[in-house]
């Protein structure tokens, strides 16, 4: 099968082409220019240069969240309208957990950490487990979700990584941000990711789309939405607002 | 000639909207999706919970569009968007998808200015309406006094220097108790009241006599309400709010008036949200059967936001030869007559 992926959760913009275990080619880039301006541009040149046909791609994964409000929405908009023109479905998928596919078959902790302002990370703890062939020495690598994707704060992410005791390795925006309080309050052994690894790619959206696609976990560009993991200020603040009048 | 299909997609603010026009003028379907109750609670339209609702919706107003219309994507000969004013998270998800569905069905994308729009409305339904004329816009967000020279060709001729009529209205509204939307609700009310009962400030501007304020005359408003509170004296809500909605209407006549002769010009066309406005209707009927002038309104599904006017708008944009990059992006102060090419 093939796919067009697509991550516009972060300032990272990034959309690649895959057919089952073939990266065919990603354009990606980090670069403050928005989404509107640079995603679509991206699409058409690199469908061009890769001689690709967009009526031959079966589904679009789409980083379905969490992130940029903004950034999500100009990804899913963009989805939504390829899949209503191609007729094709999309395959959301969770960005914190693409983000770890970074370094698949690390088996020490994995934990993204993606800028949510307001002192808090999107973030998530992952690893990967041997799954070793009996015929021959092959082996294969389960994705195993430790901790559930979130909107949490930065010290208590880091109070569970202490809990658990393990080496980490840690990537995403928010590593840069928060850098000084990891120092600080790890009390375990931990490594950032370098330049190559560090942020949203549209080829991990791809890769764990097409896992997602054939586990049956695609839906149409119609009912798609994104997976915001948080709500807006107005709705916030009359919850707020709601809980006070009622206690 | 072979007929020209385009599919319109607007989404500046809380309506999510998709139309089909045939050869400029014949609307073939035109699809709205509101959120007016949604954001009601919160005494206005919040950009973030308006952008999630558009993402809900978008594909089922297309599709229904294309349905009504009874066409494909691939009869069309274009896509229109808003592209600005307007608030900028709306404002994405529409072009986002009016440019993903231009690149995969390789059709030209026609980024629309939304007040181009609101005036272009005009045109579906007075077959005999052609440049030039004299346009007043106004809404919640607008208004302009434009002279429309030609096809896509405008010129500011007088601007809000303060509140848009509109939100004058949103905000009195709130004032006296009426709630959100304002403009139909106090529409509703001032038929009960007596227009004449309070005298509140007809705003000039010193240095323009075709610009509007309407600032003061919503504080003339507040004060009185104040004044009455201290007092405890109840006022009668409906006076005041036929007496505002006077005051408003007053300059928006007057002023609208003074350009059309001043400019020469015989028609007068109106184009907005409160252009739905009955009394301002009836306002202008009056003056324009007394002074000989022609007047055009759209009814008012189409004074509204709705994605038609977008489509016709779009059409002559077109017809023009002025189509759109894919890195077209939103542009939330975009300036009447200002084009992004």
């Amino acid at each position: 099968m093939k796919i067009l992926a697509i991550d516009t959760s972060g300032l990272v913009a990034s959309v690649a082409y895959l057919e089952d275990t073939m990266l065919i080619g990603e354009f990606t880039t980090n670069h403050k220019q928005t989404h509107s301006e640079t995603l679509m541009p991206m699409l058409q040149n690199l469908t061009k240069m890769l001689q690709q046909d967009i009526y031959t791609i079966d589904a679009i994964a789409i980083a379905s969240g969490p992130g940029s409000f903004t950034g999500l929405r100009i990804g899913s908009a963009t989805a939504k309208g390829l899949g209503l023109a191609l007729d094709v479905p999309l395959i959301p998928v969770k960005t914190v957990e693409a983000l770890a596919y970074q370094f698949y078959g690390s088996k020490n902790l994995i934990c993204p950490l993606m800028d949510a302002r307001r002192n808090q990370v999107y973030t998530g703890l992952y690893e990967f487990i041997d799954e070793k062939n009996e015929q021959d020495n092959q082996v294969d690598f389960a994705f195993h979700i430790i901790k559930e994707q979130c909107a949490m704060s930065i010290f208590d992410i880091i109070d569970n990584i202490n809990e658990l005791g393990r080496e980490v390795i840690f990537l995403g925006d928010g590593v840069p941000v928060y850098e000084n309080d990891l120092k600080e309050r790890l009390r375990v052994p931990y490594s950032l990711a370098p330049a190559s690894h560090n942020r949203q790619r549209a080829a991990l959206v791809g890769l764990v789309g097409i896992k997602a696609f054939q586990s049956g976990k695609a839906v149409t560009a119609d009912d798609f939405e994104p997976d915001y993991l948080r709500l807006s200020q107005a709705e916030r603040e009359l919850n707020e607002k709601t809980e006070k009048a009622h206690a | 000639m072979k007929d020209n299909l385009i599919l319109a997609v607007e989404s500046s603010c809380d309506e999510t909207a998709a139309a089909v026009v045939k050869n400029g003028r014949q609307v073939l379907s035109n699809v709205i999706s509101t959120q007016i109750a949604l954001h009601a609670q919160f005494g206005g339209v919040v950009p973030e919970i308006a952008s999630r609702k558009h993402i809900e919706k978008i594909n089922q107003v297309i599709r229904q569009a294309l349905a009504e219309a009874e066409i494909t994507l691939d009869d069309l000969d274009g896509i229109a968007v808003t592209y600005g004013p307007g608030l900028v998270g709306p404002l994405l998800v529409g072009l986002s998808a009016a440019k993903a569905i231009a690149f995969a069905k390789d059709i030209p994308l026609i980024g629309v200015h939304h007040i181009e729009g609101h005036i272009s409305a005009n045109y579906i339904e007075h077959e005999d309406l052609k440049p030039p004329f004299m346009s007043l816009v106004v809404s919640g967000g607008h208004t302009h006094l434009v002279y429309v020279k030609d096809y896509g060709v405008y010129e500011i001729i007088g601007f809000t220097r303060d509140d848009a009529a509109g939100e004058a209205f949103d905000k009195v509204a709130r004032a006296i108790g009426l709630g959100y939307p304002g403009g139909p609700k106090i529409d509703k009310l001032s038929k009960e009241g007596n227009p004449e009962a309070i005298h509140f400030p007809r705003a000039k501007v010193a240095d323009s006599k075709y610009d509007f304020s309407f600032s003061g005359l919503k504080s003339a408003v507040l004060n009185y309400i104040n004044s009455c509170e201290m007092k405890q004296q109840p006022y009668h809500q409906a006076d005041v709010a036929a007496s505002f909605q006077k005051a408003v209407t007053d300059v928006l006549v007057d002023n609208t008036m003074e350009a059309l002769k001043d400019l020469g010009l015989k028609e007068i066309v109106l184009a907005g949200g409160v252009a739905s406005n009955s009394s301002l209707r009836e306002a202008f009927v009056k003056r324009c059967d007394a002074e000989q002038v022609r007047l055009y309104y759209p009814s008012p599904v189409f004074c509204t936001d709705n994605a038609a006017m977008i489509g016709v708008a779009g059409y002559y944009e077109f017809q023009k030869g002025i189509t759109h990059g894919l890195d077209l992006n939103a542009v939330p102060n975009l300036k009447l007559g200002q084009k992004v090419i």
